[in-house]
């Protein structure tokens, strides 16, 4: 990847009413990046979006762009580009019209704006709509359509608000793959909001998880999920067990009142860390084999493994294994060393991991309504 | 569904009672009477009457005097319904009430207010006195005229601009911007565009009543500017000629539909006009 940065921010900072939005960012954008900005409703990814794109001045801190400060830059000079969450094309102007929008306004020549136009078309598939009304095109052919008007400007960043967020499962994965090759052929840098994990992990070259205002951590799609910080990236992105632990020593942990070889190290003696299990790193082994037991409380069939519950020392565990075991069986598991990652305890320790309340579905549900900031 | 349907009907006949009453049979009566003579026998007669200098330059005077008001409220209005669209919605909720208050009062004393505010020794003139400005005389003049209606019909273009105004998406002004447009581009091809059923209904709402208002002209052109409005009224009124008043109205009516029919040329697809 290019090392050049093209945006940091420096100690950003923004509240809205007396709240605070966004607590001290720093954050570095390279070019070609595709960065993705990840988090639940109201972290404060689209705030910051927000004021790359300059509609949100920072409270304090710095907006560099090529290394200038462009805090007090109004939008309409900055070469980034937006595509709005629910595209926000301009109803009284045709699909040709929306996209050659941009070049209008510098009064480019019409030819130009044909051949420009007609070669955003062909690259986001929509060749022969040019006299379309918006209005009456599909959720994914609006949102060609605004991705086409946003790049049609040639920007150094394209900056994307939850982009997929109204269109349905299949066509958002279609969708991805087709915003994954745009960026690839124009080389431009994508930042991208989401609060879906899935959508994070499958297209981003670095991804950025968001929480309370503040960045929990930056990182390649598998840093962010072998390596996470805190129990709240742990939790976030994938499924994890997050269990006490104290660390004995080098490359030795103690939890749920079992010794265990780890490949982590440099924690203080007797240091108490948050461990995650993956559930899918978990072997399910008879009773006298496993290095923990426990009774199994449910198991649901997820198509590709089974979701097994177990309750090992009064923690329920989740488990993802493709051979059946029934409920109120006793089972036993096993743990690789590799399978531990320990974290420090921050402030979400204790407040994800058990699997007694089952809300992730409801959290996601939740979610889908926009992000008001 | 055939019971339905007629419990469907059973409600929607006070309305149907209503508008034969009072739409279809005024509209009858008039028709009647445009072309009948005093007799009760058929004629064009009063519409030929129409064609002296005289009367058409009634209407003449009539649409101009409309025309105008009816651009003067529009370059007033614009501003002012675009910054209270912009508004927190609290905010806008009491300036829309404000725009409205003066509608609470009569039409008459607002009209004998102007009287009393442009006379020759009116406020106006006695408050310019202080600082030894001579008076100007306005009273009775072609623009007291155009004043007066431009006061009482200006909220008719303020509150349909605003209620469009105020609908179109945040998101689009910040879209524009994002795309290079500054702020006077942002208006010139977003907001403008967008705001076009709303001017359009505006210009219906105000130019109607405009181009067929009296008294207006009685109270503040001292009788020297004779509107259609004006016209009718005498012929029911003092003269007494019901079929020569009818025929005007019918005319006016007709000129109504015209312009009406021009405004919606431009209107096109979104169909936002009243007739």
């Amino acid at each position: 990847m290019n090392e050049k940065k093209i945006i940091e921010l420096k100690g950003v900072s923004k509240s809205f009413d007396g709240e605070l939005i966004l607590d001290n960012i720093d954050l570095k954008i390279y070019e070609k990046e595709f960065m993705t900005l990840l988090g639940p409703s109201g972290c404060g990814k689209t705030t910051t979006l927000r004021i790359i794109a300059g509609f949100v001045t920072p409270d304090c801190g710095e907006l560099l762009f090529d290394g200038e400060k462009i805090n007090d830059v109004p939008p309409y000079k900055r070469s980034v580009n937006t595509v709005f969450q629910k595209y926000a094309l301009f109803p009284h102007l045709n699909v040709y019209e929306n996209i050659a929008f941009a070049l209008r306004l510098k009064k480019t020549p019409e030819e130009e704006i044909y051949e420009r136009v007609e070669e955003m078309l062909t690259m986001v598939n929509l060749r022969g709509f040019e006299k379309r009304d918006v209005n009456l095109l599909s959720g994914g052919q609006q949102q060609r359509v605004a991705i086409a008007r946003a790049l049609i400007n040639k920007p150094r960043v394209l900056l994307l608000d939850e982009p997929l967020g109204a269109l349905d499962l299949k066509l958002r994965k279609d969708m991805q793959n087709e915003l994954k090759n745009i960026q690839r052929k124009t080389g431009i840098t994508f930042i991208y909001v989401t609060h879906d994990q899935e959508e994070a992990l499958s297209m981003s070259d670095t991804v950025v998880v968001m929480a309370n205002g503040k960045i929990q951590q930056i990182g390649s799609p598998t840093d962010i999920y072998n390596e996470p910080e805190n129990a709240f990236v742990a939790d976030f992105i994938g499924e994890s067990n997050i269990i006490d632990g104290v660390m004995l020593d080098d490359f030795k942990v103690r939890f749920s009142g079992h010794e265990f070889v780890c490949l982590d190290k440099g924690f203080g003696k007797s240091e108490p860390v948050d461990v995650v299990v993956r559930p899918e790193d978990v072997d399910v082994v008879p009773v006298e084999k496993g290095m923990l037991s426990g009774i199994v409380d449910s198991v649901t069939f997820k198509g590709v493994h089974y979701e097994i519950i177990v309750t090992i020392n009064k923690f329920k565990w989740m488990i993802q294994s493709t051979d059946y075991v029934a409920p109120g069986q006793k089972i036993g598991i096993y743990v690789e060393p590799d399978a531990i990652h320990i974290m420090k305890k921050s402030e979400f320790s204790g407040m994800f991991g058990d699997y007694s309340s089952f809300s992730d579905e409801l959290e996601h549900l939740s979610d889908v309504t926009e992000e008001e900031e | 569904m055939n019971k339905k349907s007629l419990i469907q009907k059973a409600a929607a006949s006070p309305h149907i009672v209503w508008s034969v009453l009072f739409i279809v049979a005024p509209l009858i009566f008039v028709m009647y009477y445009a072309f009948t003579d005093k007799d009760g026998n058929f004629t064009f007669g009063n519409f030929t009457e129409l064609f002296q200098a005289s009367y058409l330059e009634i209407f003449m005077r009539s649409v101009c005097f409309a025309f105008l008001a009816t651009v003067i409220c529009l370059v007033i209005a614009y501003p002012i319904a675009y910054f209270i669209s912009r508004a927190k919605p609290k905010t806008q909720k009491i300036l829309i009430m404000l725009i409205m208050l003066p509608m609470w009062m009569n039409f008459l004393i607002r009209t004998y207010s102007w009287m009393a505010l442009m006379e020759d020794t009116g406020i106006i003139n006695s408050f310019l006195g202080i600082f030894g400005i001579e008076p100007i005389h306005m009273i009775n003049t072609a623009g007291a005229v155009i004043v007066g209606m431009v006061y009482n019909y200006l909220p008719y273009m303020i509150i349909p601009i605003h209620s469009v105004l105020s609908k179109v998406d945040g998101r689009l002004l910040e879209a524009a911007a994002d795309l290079g447009s500054n702020p006077l581009t942002v208006i010139t091809k977003v907001v403008f565009p967008l705001s076009i059923p709303g001017i359009i209904s505006g210009i219906t709402m105000v130019f109607v009543p405009s181009i067929s208002t009296f008294y207006i002209s009685q109270k503040l052109g001292g009788g020297n500017f004779d509107l259609i409005g004006d016209t009718i009224e005498r012929q029911f009124q003092t003269a007494y000629n019901y079929n020569l008043g009818a025929s005007m109205s019918f005319v006016l009516m007709l000129l109504i539909i015209i312009s009406m029919t021009i405004m919606n040329k431009y209107a096109d697809d979104d169909g936002g006009v009243i007739i």
